[in-house]
């Protein structure tokens, strides 16, 4: 419906484009559709009955035309915020910030500009009364960045025009797709509060700075700018500043906050955030890596993933004189001999005008049948653009510096920075005595020490892939051990595209592939059907040119068999790094707890026999000491054989599991 | 004073011969090890000849590099340490004493190296089999709780005892009756009456049982300690005075019989230095409720350890007699056990006066 309305405004390039969607976003449909049962007889049967009942006719088509009239997408908007993720104050709170943060993101790394981002949140009923608001209440969310900024003349549609944007036209790794974000949310203020979106922006040192306050006319779903300044000096040489005024619900909202925050410098290890809530101090996140993201390309649609009615439209909207042209123009992979191929499966002619196609079902309908008996190579990959095994692992620890600082446990097993404010208001009281540290164990491989603890970090980061014809890539990072809770299921954090999904978790192929994967096969213990237990955080991020989320709200990805597939291959991979980690830990705590009991005993024992044969303790205690190590090495031996047999059995069925790929 | 020293000698000799082995096993690079002859059922047999109990020959090697085992290989050499200081200085203490001696904490952590007295207690008895020395040549007593009175002149550390005026307290028997410390004098006795508890022994010690009868009467609170039983034994030996034990009608009774008769399962060890295998069993017996028309009131019931213990003694090799077996089948039968107090019913000085002196004399006991 949004793609409708969209076509209906734009050139034909974009229309042609617009008809990917069905291609791009199988999104809606589950893997394996249910057939729909034909009308059975028990139905007809009910038909008749109808009939025979005959019901008094209630409007005529005349009384029900002069009803029927165009429907503005703003309109319908206001009718169904929930689906854009405004159900509520309190996700609406969340979800201003998010479409805001998500573009600056996606400007900075469009122009090739380390993003330094600044979130705001103001709270009007305690700037009024010295008191936090309690519940619902008015809310200013400001998101400030240094990206290239915008241009003066697209300002006033990009915040006040629904389905307005860069991205939707084109099949490319990037946050925002849909050109409805931000004056949505822009929207949402405006019918919550009244107040119009306020924009600063400047395009670079020596250029105006201009100054909006943009409000959109619902009904005609155009912007009407109430006001417009050039601001004599800002402190930004380049980069945008939105202010919405809000209806939100910070007291139950800010955790979602607080957890987009922290997981988006988790998969952004490129951005520097900063965030400010009400009465509270600033937090930052410093960027781990001053590297920007390998750009990510755009491609075409790859033929596979092209379903009929699509490639219907994209034939009428193609400029190609013959059908062999349009496929060699219009996908990706398609040479003149693959066309060839395909139209040779399809028994079509080559000289067929595309438009003869775009009007004919049964001529399409072979075409397609063509294009899918054809071999064809897979997408180019080039276009994704993962965060990497180094970057992941870089983000992990810097994610990892401001929760150790901030202190872990939330509520129902998930972080939040409140939580932790409490916890550090009783001056840590709440934190577990930190284990002893072994003594002089060797720093291993994948281990970072972070305030103190010790952490194992593992990241893998798969080939790319294809689902449907689009290119996607999954990547997995793990961290275990530091100050996590043992006893907990993991903390699965969830990214597409390097945003983090916060809801439905149950919902999302991510979770399906994680509980599935047999962690138990890596000394994890996990209750049947579950996350498993222990002190770990697991980050998976799959990266494509079009996510296939379950809805459109995009809080979670539908469970393609090779999206879930490759997310567990990934797991079990960052799973056997941990075992051998846990194993090597745990082969390090006993030597360390056999070897400390030893040396306490040694000392006694010394002592009295050195007493009893009238002679210096010392060097009896040497003797000890020499044979401890001995003993215990040889001790630990046997202990190790049982670990290997343990890790033997870990490896098989995994590796198994990867032999059909 | 002389051939205390030569066993003092001896016995720190064999304390230093035993840290000497524990440096070489080290210095050889091998796991240090002290070896303790099995102190449990499995290595306990009944020599039919001897009559009494014997440890027999199953030793178990207790190693430092065993993390179950190091600590006790640690607390074994502590105690080994306080014994000798102990025997150079000539001086002897509480087991309880040492406990306090050799407890403290390890290092800087807050382990002990004896958390409680029932730690150190099995560690002495381990050394006293591995060194093959008795607990006094260890300069080592357990507390004292045993009482004596009797027609009997003792001498005690050279001071001379009359035990026929004890009044009503009577002479606590020390834990070290050897003949160095204790010599017998003059006496009148014409047998050993070892009654099982303080309350029973003080109604005959207050009906002067021991003038009337010339007796000698003793307890040991339970079950006796050493001391108690190393003088019943020697009384027996050295005066061939007959011993009689009268103990509560329940298993433990019974089993108080059996290791004054021939020797503790703890304890086999020294079964030779204490048991006295002619013992008589005097009563209380499953069978006198009948004979002294005990009441079912003043029964007890028997509880099923009771029950379970007294099984388990139907199995000992030294309950075979078939008098025995009939005492405890009736006991098992019967599901019932009677207290000596029981036979204060029939009249306060009815053990005394009637029971006892009647039992001697049908010759009713079970040898
Ligand atoms: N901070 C910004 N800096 C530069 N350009 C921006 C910024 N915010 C938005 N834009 C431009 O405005 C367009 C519209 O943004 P909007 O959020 O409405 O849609 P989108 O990001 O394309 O898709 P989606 O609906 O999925 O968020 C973007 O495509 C981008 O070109
Ligand atoms: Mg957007």
């Amino acid at each position: 419906m949004a793609a409708k309305a969209s076509r209906v405004a734009k050139a034909d390039r974009r229309s042609r484009q617009l008809e990917l969607v069905p291609v791009a976003r199988p999104v809606a449909e589950p893997p394996a559709p249910t057939p729909v049962p034909a009308p059975g007889p028990a139905e007809d049967a009910a038909a008749g009955a109808t009939e025979s009942r005959r019901p008094k006719r209630r409007a005529t088509a005349e009384e029900m035309a002069t009803r029927q009239r165009e429907i503005s997408i703003s309109e319908f908007f206001t009718k169904n915020r929930h689906l854009l993720g405004f159900d509520n104050p309190s996700k609406a709170l969340l979800t201003t910030i998010k479409e805001a943060v998500d573009n600056s993101l996606d400007a900075c790394e469009e122009a090739g500009i380390l993003p330094e981002i600044t979130i705001g949140v103001r709270d009007l009923g305690f700037e009024a009364s010295g008191e936090l608001t309690k519940g619902e209440g008015r809310f200013v969310v400001s998101v400030e960045d240094n990206g290239p900024g915008i241009v003066k003349a697209q300002a006033p549609k990009i915040f006040g025009k629904l389905l307005y944007g860069s991205k939707f036209h084109r099949l490319k790794q990037s946050r925002g797709q849909q050109g409805i974000g931000i004056s949505a949310a822009a929207m949402y203020g405006q019918l919550t509060t009244g107040q119009p979106i306020r924009v600063v922006s400047r395009t670079g040192k020596g250029k105006p700075t201009h100054s909006f306050d943009i409000q959109i006319d619902t009904r005609k779903n155009s912007p009407v700018v109430t006001r417009d300044e050039t601001l004599d000096d800002w402190h930004q040489d380049h980069g945008t500043r939105v202010d919405l005024e809000i209806v939100a619900n910070w007291q139950s909202g800010q955790k979602f906050v607080n957890r987009y925050v922290e997981h988006t410098s988790l998969a952004n290890p490129h951005c520097t955030v900063h965030y400010l809530r009400p009465k509270q101090a600033r937090l930052s996140f410093p960027r781990a890596t001053s590297e920007l993201p390998k750009e990510a390309l755009e491609i075409r649609p790859h033929p596979h993933g092209v379903e009929l009615g699509a490639l219907m439209t994209m034939a009428g909207d193609s400029k190609s004189h013959d059908v062999k042209g349009f496929l060699q123009t219009s996908f990706s992979r398609v040479s003149a001999q693959v066309a060839g191929e395909i139209l040779k499966h399809a028994g079509l002619r080559e000289r067929m005008r595309p438009r003869e196609i775009a009007g004919d079902r049964d001529l399409a309908e072979k075409l397609h049948r063509g294009i899918q008996g054809t071999k064809i190579m897979a997408p180019p990959v080039n276009c994704l653009s993962p965060i990497g095994d180094a970057l992941m692992r870089q983000g992990l620890v810097s994610f990892l510096s401001v929760i150790e600082t901030e202190g872990p446990d939330g509520e129902d097993g998930q972080l939040d920075l409140d939580q932790a404010a409490k916890t550090k208001g009783k001056k840590g009281k709440a934190k577990p005595a930190p284990a002893p540290e072994p003594a002089e164990v060797e720093a291993e491989e994948g281990v970072e020490k972070i305030k103190g603890h010790d952490y194992f970090i593992a990241t893998v980061t798969r080939p790319p892939r294809v689902y449907r014809g689009n290119p996607f890539q999954v990547e997995v990072g793990l961290a275990h051990g530091g100050s996590w809770p043992a006893d907990r299921p993991v903390e699965l954090f969830r990214f597409a595209n390097r945003v983090p999904l916060l809801f439905q978790r149950g919902a999302c192929g991510i979770h399906e592939a994680v509980v599935k994967t047999d962690w138990r096969n890596y000394l994890l213990s996990q209750p049947k059907g579950s996350l498993p237990v222990g002190p770990m955080a697991l980050l998976v991020h799959i990266a494509s040119v079009w996510v296939p989320f379950t809805s459109e709200s995009k809080e979670a990805v539908a469970p393609y068999p090779e999206i879930i597939r490759e997310i567990q291959l990934a797991a079990q991979e960052c799973g056997r790094k941990l075992a051998a980690h846990i194993r090597k830990r745990q082969h390090a705590d006993y030597q360390a707890q056999r070897r400390s009991i030893f040396e306490l005993y040694i000392h006694e024992v010394a002592q009295a026999i050195g007493k009893i044969v009238g002679r210096s303790p010392d060097p009896i205690r040497r003797e000890f000491m020499r044979v401890a190590e001995k003993v215990t090495e040889a001790d630990l031996a046997s202990q190790d054989a049982k670990l290997e047999e343990a890790a033997e059995k870990t490896a098989r069925r995994p590796r198994r599991s990867e032999e059909d790929e | 004073m002389a051939r205390m020293d030569a066993v003092s000698k001896r016995t720190v000799g064999k304390i230093e011969k035993l840290a000497e082995s524990v440096i070489r096993a080290v210095k050889g690079g091998g796991n240090p090890f002290v070896e303790i002859p099995v102190r449990s059922l499995a290595n306990v047999r009944f020599n039919e000849k001897k009559r009494v109990v014997e440890l027999g020959n199953q030793r178990q090697k207790r190693y430092f590099f065993n993390v179950s085992m190091a600590k006790k290989f640690m607390q074994t050499f502590l105690v080994s340490d306080a014994c000798k200081e102990l025997i150079e200085s000539g001086k002897t203490t509480s087991i309880r004493d040492l406990y306090y001696i050799t407890k403290h904490s390890i290092g800087d952590t807050k382990q002990n190296t004896f958390e409680e007295q029932d730690e150190s207690d099995p560690i002495i008895e381990d050394i006293e089999v591995a060194l093959d020395a008795l607990r006094e040549e260890l300069h080592l007593f357990a507390s004292r709780k045993g009482t004596m009175v009797g027609p009997i002149t003792i001498r005690d550390s050279g001071d001379t005892i009359d035990l026929r005026r004890m009044g009503s307290g009577g002479w606590g028997v020390p834990s070290i009756v050897e003949e160095n410390v204790i010599q017998f004098g003059r006496h009148e006795a014409k047998y050993v009456l070892l009654v099982e508890k303080d309350a029973v022994w003080s109604r005959f010690n207050e009906d002067k049982f021991w003038k009337r009868q010339n007796a000698i009467i003793i307890h040991g609170g339970g079950q006796p300690p050493r001391g108690v039983r190393r003088m019943v034994q020697r009384l027996h030996r050295e005066l061939k005075l007959p011993v009689y034990v009268l103990v509560d009608n329940d298993p433990w009774g019974f089993y108080i019989y059996s290791v004054v008769k021939q020797g503790s399962i703890n304890l086999a060890f020294e079964s030779m230095r204490m048991a006295v295998p002619d013992a008589r069993f005097i009563g209380l017996s499953s069978f006198d409720k009948v004979t002294y028309k005990l009441p079912s009131n003043v029964a007890i019931k028997m509880d099923d350890g009771d029950v379970a213990r007294a099984r388990q003694m139907l199995a000992y090799p030294w309950f075979q007699a078939k008098q025995w077996q009939a005492e405890i089948q009736e006991m098992v039968k019967s599901g019932v056990k009677y207290e000596l107090e029981a036979l204060s019913r029939r009249g306060i000085s009815f053990i005394t006066e009637e029971y006892l002196p009647t039992k001697l004399k049908e010759k009713d006991w079970i040898a």
